[in-house]
């Protein structure tokens, strides 16, 4: 008998591209969230190539806290714009203005937590059946239990303990009115999997990413970069820095490497050495420990 | 948009083009040491980080326990931490310069079945871990059983805790020929055995100390080796529609493409090709997959086929080969594993999911019940509950293509839904 293999970067990707399609196929209204980090890139390069030569069939959504890195806004206006694809922004500030949302008070106040109010919202307004995610499993304990097609109650609320079985290839997007389902294509992937392939497919990756000089402070063990909507503590000391991101997230809660890796290979070569977890520098995962289960069964990413 | 910087290195002197995946699939109980040695996997080949170590020793020492318990790895969810057990399939990732595997790892107790079929329906080969000291037990043949109606091509039997047995080869033979007739019995594919000490490390990466007798690999030797270049059909061309892409654009103006994952077989540019239902003859132009055109395409490839004639295919059509087709009818025989608490209905009707096709269905015949600890037909109780198999018949409101679950598990497989919760009730393997 004939046999061919592809390698695994090639199956992740096939796999992906299925289950990107599936949601084309199974539901009315979906959206792809956009983040501006590493997954959600990944993410939209495979719908792009799920659907060539066609323009990718649902628009993309950012949940913008107002806490960013600048070349991420440049990076996601550039991109929707080269590609000719919906990009909708909702702003977690607007939240905060019509009173749906309160601003964390204190040192370490995030708009992380909030973000799920105005992803809600904004699901429910522009009647989005289905989200689809750059979440992986291998990130966080709470994530390696989730389906690729997630059901959302008509609270937006993730029930964990009644998840619905999930087997071979079919992929059961049926709901009722008013729910609606969070899809995640990039389930499998590990960090090591998404750098190897944005190095195979040579996708553009934000400046963020590689090494540069930064203002930072260390706080509790993790450097954070410094921004005008950040207080230091006392003791706290900004000074200049050779970083790059592990994550691109909220500012106020993104950890900073101090790292010297200016080509993917570096990079690479940093995440296969490296003893210390990307969500190691996350404050939003510090808080308990089952600080992303809490969130996600809320209705977080 | 910033252009990258690349140093020029090639795929393999930054070691990842040669790397296969390897899905499996872990049983076994709370004892057996299944956790120990998912655990040992994962920190030996460092895919536990410190900050995940340090998270786990905090919580082991939290909860009064000695030893660092690694089960607080993969136990997410906080009810499964608070009553120590463990709820759902959880999915691990490691990584070696061979290969990188995903593991299913699924729990022992409660929903054995139903969670042991998630998680084996994709995998491709089974891991059955069984305590030494207390050989094949009915738990094995559960698992065994499991492994062989799922279709699992590989099985790794992992003879456990052989510290506690003096490594002594006579238990790991006498074990060895208890499982192999079970194996043989239930039609169990490519039967693998290792002795190995989770706790220990004995042959998990690295050779046992204690057990010269013992000449075959590692546990993780074997796994980096088994081949899995035949776990998918490669003879019989199957190609569901998943999506018609259409871009109407200038460029593209005339461009109809059908975008799925092949599920059996080669398909090739100048093939003949027929398009069921409808049967209409025509031959591949071109295989697409994003800017590239491929010469072939093969499982688990997701592609798009260009064909020469203008035909009427949408999702739920399925394109194969001219020649050799699947099986087209509207009744048919499945084995099915029950997942709801919510008995399956006799002459119910539930919506069926079979590769991109859906339709509704009606139980016609429920023909037997497995007793899956004797491995029993139990003829005369048909009541099918949660966790139970059966073998039945359905019938299809509309014609769907398929071969036998043997010869295809993506051809071959369906699952039930209850049209009022909408939840999946039924695992079918198409006889």
């Amino acid at each position: 008998m004939e046999l061919h293999t592809i390698n695994h970067l090639r199956e992740l990707e096939a796999e992906s591209i299925f289950v990107i399609r599936e949601v084309a196929a199974q539901f009315e209204n979906p959206v792809m969230l956009f983040s501006g980090g590493k997954d959600s890139i990944v993410m939209f390069f495979l719908a792009r190539k799920a659907f060539f030569p066609a323009k990718v069939p649902f628009p993309l959504m950012h949940i913008d806290t107002g806490h960013n890195f600048e070349e991420t806004i440049s990076y996601r206006d550039d991109l929707a714009e080269k590609t000719g694809t919906k990009m909708i922004v909702k702003y977690v500030q607007d939240s905060i203005d019509n009173g749906r949302a309160v601003e964390e008070k204190g040192v370490n106040a995030s708009r992380n937590v909030l973000q799920t109010v105005t992803l809600l919202d904004a699901i429910e307004e522009m009647k989005f059946d289905c989200a689809m995610g750059g979440g992986r499993r291998d990130e966080e304990k709470a994530r390696a239990k989730e389906r690729f097609f997630s059901h959302r109650d008509e609270f937006g609320q993730w029930d964990p303990k009644n998840q619905r079985p999930e087997l071979w290839n079919l992929f059961n997007g049926k709901k009722h009115i008013g729910e609606h389902f969070r899809v995640f294509p990039i389930s499998n992937w590990t960090e090591m999997d998404v750098w190897q392939y944005i190095l195979m497919e040579n996708i553009p990756m934000p400046s963020l990413y590689f090494t540069h000089e930064r203002e930072v402070f260390c706080r509790d063990g993790v450097w954070l970069a410094t921004a005008p909507f950040m207080q230091l503590k006392p003791g706290e000391k900004a000074e200049v820095k050779r970083i790059r991101c592990r994550t691109i997230g909220d500012i106020t809660c993104t950890g900073v490497a101090l790292s010297e890796a200016n080509t993917l290979e570096e990079i690479i070569q940093e995440v296969a050495a490296s003893r210390v977890t990307e969500r190691g520098g996350r404050a939003d995962d510090k808080r308990s420990e089952a600080a992303m289960e809490d969130r996600k069964k809320e209705g977080y990413f | 948009m910033i252009d990258n910087k690349i140093a020029g290195l090639s795929g393999k002197e930054i070691g990842y083009l040669d790397m296969e995946l390897l899905r499996f699939t872990t049983a076994g109980s709370v004892d057996d040491g299944k956790s120990t040695l998912i655990g040992r996997l994962l920190y030996d080949s460092k895919a536990i980080f410190e900050d995940q170590m340090e998270a786990i020793e905090r919580a082991s020492i939290s909860r009064g326990g000695e030893e660092v318990n690694l089960a607080l790895l993969t136990d997410g969810l906080r009810a499964e931490r608070e009553q120590g057990i463990t709820i759902d399939v959880a999915y691990r990732y490691f990584a070696t310069p061979k290969r990188k595997f995903i593991i299913a790892d699924t729990p022992g107790h409660i929903q054995y079945t139903r969670n042991m079929v998630t998680g084996a329906s994709t995998a491709n080969a089974a891991v059955i871990l069984i305590d030494a000291r207390n050989g094949v037990i009915e738990q094995t043949r559960r698992h065994a059983y499991i492994a062989a109606l799922l279709q699992i091509p590989h099985v790794v039997v992992c003879v456990n805790k052989m510290d506690l047995v003096e490594f002594s080869q006579e238990v790991f033979e006498a074990i060895k020929k208890d499982f192999t007739e079970v194996a043989h019995k239930l039609g169990n594919n490519d039967v693998n055995f290792i002795p190995i000490s989770a706790k220990l490390g004995d042959n998990v990466v690295d050779p046992s100390q204690h057990m010269d007798w013992y000449i075959g690999p590692t546990f993780i030797g074997l796994m980096e080796t088994i081949p899995v270049g035949g776990d998918h059909n490669f003879s019989d061309p199957r190609f569901p529609v998943q999506y018609v892409i259409r871009p109407q654009s200038d460029q593209y103006h005339d461009y109809r493409g059908y975008a799925g994952r092949v599920a059996g077989g080669i398909f090739r540019v100048g093939q003949e090709v027929v398009a069921l239902p409808g049967g209409q003859k025509t031959t591949i132009e071109g295989i697409d997959l994003g800017e590239q055109t491929l010469p072939i395409a093969f499982p688990p490839q997701s592609v798009t086929l260009r064909l020469a004639h203008e035909i009427d295919i949408s999702r739920g059509s399925m394109i194969v080969d001219a020649v050799n087709q699947p099986v087209q009818g509207q009744e048919i025989d499945l084995m099915v594993c029950w997942l709801n608490s919510k008995p399956l209905q006799h002459r119910g009707k539930y919506l069926l999911k079979h590769t991109s096709n859906e339709m509704k269905c009606v139980v016609t015949e429920v023909a037997y019940k497995v007793n899956i600890n004797t491995l029993e037909e139990i003829h005369d109780d048909t009541t099918i509950g949660l966790n139970e198999i059966a073998k039945i018949s359905i019938k299809t409101t509309r014609p769907i293509f398929y071969d036998s679950y043997k010869k295809n598990r993506e051809t071959g497989s369906l699952i039930l839904i209850d049209e009022g919760t909408n939840n999946v009730v039924g695992a079918g393997m198409i006889l």
